[in-house]
């Protein structure tokens, strides 16, 4: 396995998979139907009830970079089957499976790109690849790309969500747990910033690591944010559930997330963390580049 | 001699024999028969039993063993392979967690920090350990002992032995994930050799969480695995029964782990598994940590770093 490959620059390229099924999609928050093409154009959130519906990775990417800025690296990474595991179905076919339906490789798109002007290495989950669950693609990409802040001299942002280590590859993705971990110390002492973004569902294996461990957590709003499932947990501990158990909101209360920010404000709200963080580094924004720092972006996402 | 209920199935004919051969060394003690040809008899089926029963265990086997009511667990390593040893409690935060323990030790006379995952002998003692299933606050003592290793250059050994870290409200309110992903971060980067043996069972992210070490041993019956037997059955078979199939699947044997990389090196247990001889068990523990502390002991604190970062790195497959 080689460590740094040949970086292959490319525009993110995905089928269109993103929305719904049908025209329609029930709100779960409000109850209401919501227009599909309205779903996409609001970056899958419903307007009335502001709730989040998951959003891929490729309009995430999109949704957060100056457009046209995304370099996308190590897209050629792929799942392999290092245990041979089968269940009731095969690793493989659940991959090939997977593949199809999201139009990705594995579950995490990862490059460097521009926000207001700055350099950042981005990385983001998408949990319609196997649950966003973290093999060895998964935790070696996320790896990079905090290895491409240090090289970069960039903060570093991860959106994640995902439901936990993938069990296919058994012991290898727990040990990637510690290999992003690492990874993360290691952009400590560059003195890096790393911005870790909630959103439903981030659980188990991906939390209890650099989910858990960004300089600032951002969640979105009322994300499912834990380490053991709340079937589990209530199976377990034969109790009720506190009210909002396991919600960003609830994290929020709790002392774990800095801030719940709705989608719309994420990209600016990042923008002004860097600044902070950065001031020394500030970037100069191009003038080209100054697309959709505004809130509500209008659609022209998925339009490939 | 009443027999020990805690018997696994596979154990039950041995201990059948067992159970045999002390009745006849009893009678003939009492009765003063010379019933030797007899005795050499029984010792022999004993041993060729031995060899049928542990010289092809299944995967789901030896999870059982490492789940053995009968296996040694950390204090019981404690015990006999470290002087003065000082148990220090308490994350300094919110409170202390028994099912993990841990503190400031002598091993062959050099001073040395042990933590452990510790599981209960009986239902009182589970209580109060949780079964092995630490909190938080394990993770954050577990922590506080390992800075303090740093800080006064003793060596960290800890000995893994956890189902998981426990699914609670209280655990979840407190953050057990950031807890245990804040140790893999820092141990990391840790200035001073980690050696961590996993003697039992190496329950997820709840044993990682103490176990970024320099040298990752592991007993030969033990396991180290991503996600129970049972909670990968339940997930992709839809049924817990399934839990031998998927321990198969999940490679998470002591050989699997070497062939994966994960893991450097099987410490051999006796003949019937660690519980069957605890103090052949804990000798041969004592042998594999000399050796291995002896090795890190060659390097520099920025040696052990960059190769304790190299390990994990490589670690995964990929395709490119």
């Amino acid at each position: 396995m080689a460590i740094f490959g040949k970086p292959k620059y490319s525009t993110v390229n995905v089928k269109k998979r993103d929305i719904p099924e049908g025209l329609w999609t029930k709100c779960p928050k409000s109850g209401e139907m919501v227009y599909n093409k309205e779903l996409e154009k609001n970056l899958m959130v419903v307007p009335a009830s502001e709730y989040h519906f998951p959003l891929s990775a490729p309009l995430r990417v999109q949704s957060l970079l100056d457009s046209g800025t995304f370099e996308e690296e190590d897209q050629s990474l792929t799942s392999r089957d290092p245990l041979n595991f089968t269940g009731v179905s095969s690793y493989q076919s659940k991959l090939r499976e997977n593949k199809v339906k999201s139009g990705l490789e594995d579950a995490v798109i990862s490059g460097t790109g521009q926000m207001n002007g700055r350099e950042v290495s981005l990385a983001v989950m998408d949990f319609r690849f196997l649950g966003a669950s973290m093999g060895s693609v998964v935790g070696e990409k996320i790896t990079r790309a905090i290895e491409r802040g240090v090289e970069r001299n960039a903060p570093v942002v991860v959106v994640s969500a995902s439901g936990g280590a993938r069990m296919y590859e058994g012991i290898l993705s727990l040990m990637q747990m510690a290999k992003t971990s690492a990874a993360l110390a290691r952009l400590s002492e560059a003195k890096l910033p790393y911005f870790s973004v909630l959103t439903n569902p981030t659980m188990a294996g991906v939390m209890a690591s650099f989910a858990s461990l960004g300089d600032v957590i951002l969640a979105e709003p009322g994300a499912l944010i834990g380490f053991a499932g709340p079937r589990v947990i209530k199976e377990t501990t034969q109790r009720e559930l506190p009210e909002g158990f396991q919600t960003s909101e609830f994290l929020l209360s709790r002392g774990l997330v800095d801030q719940i920010v709705s989608r719309f404000e994420l990209r600016d709200r990042l923008i002004t963390l860097f600044d902070l963080m950065l001031p020394q580094t500030k970037a100069k924004p191009k003038k080209k580049a100054k697309a959709k720092s505004k809130s509500k972006p209008k659609s022209k996402l998925a339009d490939k | 001699m009443e027999p020990d209920k805690r018997a696994l199935d596979f154990e039950k004919p041995l201990q059948e024999l067992e159970l045999q051969l002390n009745s006849m060394i009893q009678k003939s003690e009492e009765s003063n028969i010379d019933l030797s040809e007899e005795i050499g008899s029984i010792e022999r089926k004993i041993e060729s039993t031995k060899k049928t029963i542990y010289s092809k265990l299944t995967p789901w086997q030896k999870v059982q063993l490492s789940r053995h009511p009968n296996r040694p667990y950390s204090l019981d390593y404690v015990e006999r392979l470290f002087t003065d040893f000082q148990e220090l409690h308490g994350d300094r935060v919110f409170g202390d967690d028994a099912a993990i323990v841990g503190g400031p030790a002598l091993f062959e006379g050099h001073p040395i920090m042990v933590i452990g995952q510790q599981k209960g002998r009986d239902t009182k003692e589970n209580l109060m350990r949780n079964f092995g299933c630490p909190h938080p606050e394990g993770y954050r003592k577990a922590l506080r002992l390992m800075k303090m290793a740093e800080k006064f250059s003793m060596p960290i050994i800890t000995l893994v032995d956890t189902p998981g870290a426990y699914p609670g409200i209280g655990a979840e309110e407190r953050h057990v994930a950031e807890a245990i992903a804040v140790n893999l971060r820092e141990m990391s980067t840790l200035q001073t050799p980690i050696l961590t043996v996993v003697i039992g069972e190496g329950g997820s992210g709840g044993a990682l969480g103490i176990a970024v070490a320099d040298r990752v041993l592991i007993l030969q019956n033990a396991y180290y695995s991503v996600i129970s037997p049972e909670g990968c059955a339940a997930i992709l078979w839809k049924d817990r029964s399934h839990a031998p199939e998927a321990a198969g699947a999940l490679c998470l044997g002591a050989s699997d782990l070497i062939e994966l990389g994960v893991v450097d090196e099987i410490v051999p247990e006796p003949v019937g598994g660690a519980h069957r001889d605890v103090e052949a068990s804990a000798d041969n523990l004592r042998k594999s940590l000399i050796s291995n502390l002896k090795k890190l002991r060659e390097s520099s604190f920025s040696e052990l770093i960059e190769e304790r970062y190299a390990k994990f790195r490589a670690m995964g497959v990929v395709a490119e």
